[in-house]
């Protein structure tokens, strides 16, 4: 096969972006994805079967056949679970990864975010730390992310951001009616309402349309094109340039070493299930926390025994995703006007600054919500079964607003990726084993979110309202999972530089939200997006022909 | 309590076909080679004894009649427990709505896994239904199938709540996977069936809607 300059194991946020920079500064490119490219044809509306709601399975992959995992619960037992259920931990495989069907809050992490040991403290048994780059070094990449992709929002109505240089490409979404029902409320308390930034159109951008604002958003693959991923955006850049090759179905198996240690290439199986080898002269990482880390553990050899960048035992350890918290509100008028995408209104006053909690997190209306989401979102009193519950199902339905956010976690070394000593997926590869938990005190934080979240339920005139609050039972890593190839200057307690190239390997970077040494109050894609953007500059500025200047 | 599996009466489920007619669950619509129409199970049988290239042709049945997976014993008793769960008010229960279909459907399908749980569950259901009240669960009065399915709830929790989600999943969620029949339970919420797809609304050569 061609040798090539580089390989990009991934195309979902990180991985396309990163593709596209190296292709337009003239690298040659093999982007390989294991999943299939999904169009807006394949939007399909089925709320059994999509990314967010999975009783039928995911609908962008992985499907459950031949791609198992391993969960280690809290008292040790091993279980084998499927994509489609809730303790794998699942984030989408296809073409533009979890940005073709997420609901796309596009949000900046606050400078804060960046320096959590600094600004706390490590509460005792966790492993919180500070990022080697600042907000400020990130700044100039989350205004690229949010012109190149695209998003809607306008953050005027919060003091709690970190400095920007332009606002928004595009304005917001006209407000619903939660927002008409939410901010006046959100004011009262003496808090600051917002639009949330989404990347979204809500005018024509980037030649595509703006949002039709049907409600089958999050979850689901945007039926015209108005979502922004990686899939409509970055990608097809990267393919006009002539540079870039995207091969999909294809999963990487190893990331292969010469007796150098510097990375030749990478082993792969294709679409047929044959065994390839695709040589490069530098490899990008590019497959989201879990799948990421996997890869490296499983690229094992002489000089690296127990996987690539793995040498000091970080691979895979501080997994962390967010804790979600909030309450349900019971109003004694309709809530409910059918027009999506949903979330449209957001605070970040509670993300740092309380005494005694170590953070916090956004907190915003929930994405547009189907019957089926509604089941077990009841009041407290409502019978589990029978003719009661079917009752508060026509009672509430269009009489209720959800609040929630993401909590940001505490992590420690011991929630954890590593490999499963036996399971194997369909290409007879280890597969990821999950274990650990995040710090106890991520759940003192979210309880105090939930309560949040109520109060301002209340205010806004809820006659009623539950909170959602509890403690899990497992890292929760899904589609915000982060955090295992942690980003330090230290090879000894991280396993990439701030650049994102891996200590141990000069030709090898992992670049997604692996490297993110905390993953603030707030949904990660923008800040992904803009480390993609941020590691693949600097790659490129010391590319020369073949190798890295020294 | 025996019953031949073609007795329709135990088990008055009104379906409703792509015309509007009601049949019951023995009469599921099967298509049938060079004839137009529909035919019950009944005739289909005979059909397919009569000659073996109607049933080549025309969608295999399950090797349980009606049903792919579930025997029609297995499908009585679970109706009873889906009606508790969801009954009939002003609206279709569980089993009107088609949720039967949901889960049968699945269980050669996503729910495969589950299987054994259904089995043994629907099982241990009619055995405490015969122990208590001497009868098949399928054959009590609501009230008693609302005791033994409370029973269950607690004795095998774990079946029961599978059932629960299985049942509201069906009911509530997309009717093309055979529960929410006609959308029955969008409907009932008040929600415009079909759902707006913004094409519908909103004109977008003028941007978004205010």
């Amino acid at each position: 096969m061609k040798r090539v300059n580089a390989v990009v194991v991934g195309a979902g946020a990180a991985g396309g972006i990163v593709a596209k920079e190296l292709a337009v500064a003239g690298l040659s490119v093999v982007l390989l994805e294991r999943g299939k490219w999904y169009t807006a044809y394949d939007c399909r509306k089925d709320d059994l079967s999509n990314q967010r709601t999975t009783v039928l399975g995911n609908a962008f992959g992985p499907e459950d056949e031949g791609n198992p995992r391993v969960w280690v619960d809290p008292r040790g037992a091993a279980h084998t679970v499927l994509p489609s259920e809730g303790s794998y931990q699942n984030d989408a495989a296809c073409v533009g990864g979890g940005t073709l069907s997420y609901g796309a809050q596009a949000w900046r992490y606050l400078p804060q975010d960046f320096r959590m040991r600094s600004t706390y403290g490590a509460p005792a048994g966790s492993s919180l730390e500070d990022w080697p780059i600042s907000y400020d070094d990130l700044e100039p990449f989350y205004e690229k992310a949010e012109y190149e992709i695209g998003v809607s929002g306008d953050y005027s109505g919060t003091p709690f951001h970190g400095p920007r240089r332009r606002p928004l490409p595009m304005p917001p979404l006209p407000p619903g009616r939660e927002f008409a029902i939410l901010e006046p409320a959100a004011k009262r308390l003496g808090l600051h309402p917002f639009h949330i930034p989404m990347a979204r159109n809500s005018v024509p951008y980037n030649g595509r349309g703006p949002c039709m604002r049907c409600r089958w958003c999050c979850g689901f693959a945007c039926e015209v094109d108005a979502k922004n991923g990686s899939q409509n955006t970055v990608i097809p850049i990267a393919l006009n340039t002539g540079n870039c090759e995207l091969r999909t179905e294809c999963m990487a198996g190893e990331i292969l070493t010469d007796e150098r240690g510097r990375a030749r290439g990478v082993s792969y199986f294709d679409a047929r299930g044959r065994l390839q080898e695709q040589p490069s002269d530098l490899v990008v990482v590019s497959g989201c926390a879990t799948e990421s880390a996997r890869l490296l553990l499983n690229s094992k050899s002489r000089l690296f025994p127990e996987g690539l960048g793995n040498r000091h035992d970080q691979v895979g350890r501080h997994l962390q995703g967010h804790h979600y918290t909030g309450a349900v509100g019971y109003f004694d008028f309709e809530t409910y006007d059918d027009v999506g995408p949903g979330a449209t209104i957001a605070i970040t006053d509670y993300n740092h600054g309380t005494p005694g909690l170590c953070g916090g997190g956004m907190l915003a209306n929930e994405f547009i919500r189907l019957p089926i989401h509604m089941i077990d979102r009841l009041p407290a009193k409502t019978p589990r079964w029978g003719v009661g519950h079917k009752q508060a199902m026509r009672d509430w339905h269009k009489r209720s607003i959800v609040i929630m956010g993401p909590t940001q976690q505490i992590p420690t070394a011991e929630g954890r990726v590593t490999l499963d000593p036996t399971v194997r997926d369909k290409w007879g590869l280890p597969v990821v084993r999950l274990s650990g938990n995040v710090h106890p005190h991520t759940f003192e934080i979210g309880e105090v979110q939930a309560k949040r979240a109520e109060a301002w339920l209340k205010e806004a005139g809820a006659i009623d309202t539950s909170l959602m609050s509890y403690k899990a039972e497992l890292v929760s890593a899904g589609q915000h999972q982060a955090g295992t190839c942690r980003m330090g200057s230290d090879p000894r307690s991280s396993v990439v530089d701030r650049n994102c190239r891996i200590h141990d390997v000069d030709n090898v970077f992992v670049i997604d939200s692996s490297v993110h040494v905390t993953n603030g109050g707030f949904n990660p894609v923008l800040t992904i997006m803009a480390i993609a953007y941020f590691a693949s500059g600097e790659l490129v500025r010391n590319w020369k022909g073949t190798g890295f200047r020294s | 309590m025996d019953r031949k599996s073609d007795d329709r009466s135990a088990l008055a489920i009104p379906r409703r076909n792509a015309r509007g007619v009601e049949f019951g669950p023995q009469e599921t619509p099967m298509p049938m080679s060079g004839k137009a129409g529909l035919v019950t199970r009944r005739q289909f049988v005979a059909a397919g004894a009569l000659g073996g290239a109607a049933m080549a042709v025309g969608c295999a049945p399950g090797k349980h009649g009606n049903w792919e997976f579930l025997s029609e014993d297995q499908a009585r008793t679970l109706a009873a427990i889906c009606d508790r769960i969801i009954p009939a008010d002003d609206f279709p229960s569980a089993s009107q709505a088609g949720v039967l279909t949901y889960i049968d459907r699945q269980l050669i399908r996503h729910f495969r896994r589950h299987q054994d749980a259904y089995r043994s569950g629907l099982e241990q259901a009619q055995a405490m239904s015969r122990k208590r009240f001497g009868q098949d669960l399928s054959a009590l009065s609501q009230q008693e199938q609302f005791e033994i399915v409370s029973d269950l709830s607690e004795q095998n929790g774990a079946f029961f709540e599978l059932v629960r989600g299985h049942t509201l999943e069906g009911y509530y969620g997309s009717p093309r996977h055979g529960g929410n029949r006609d959308a029955v339970s969008w409907r009932m919420l008040g929600l415009p069936e079909p759902p707006p797809l913004g094409r519908a609304q909103y004109d977008l050569r003028k941007g978004s809607p205010s």
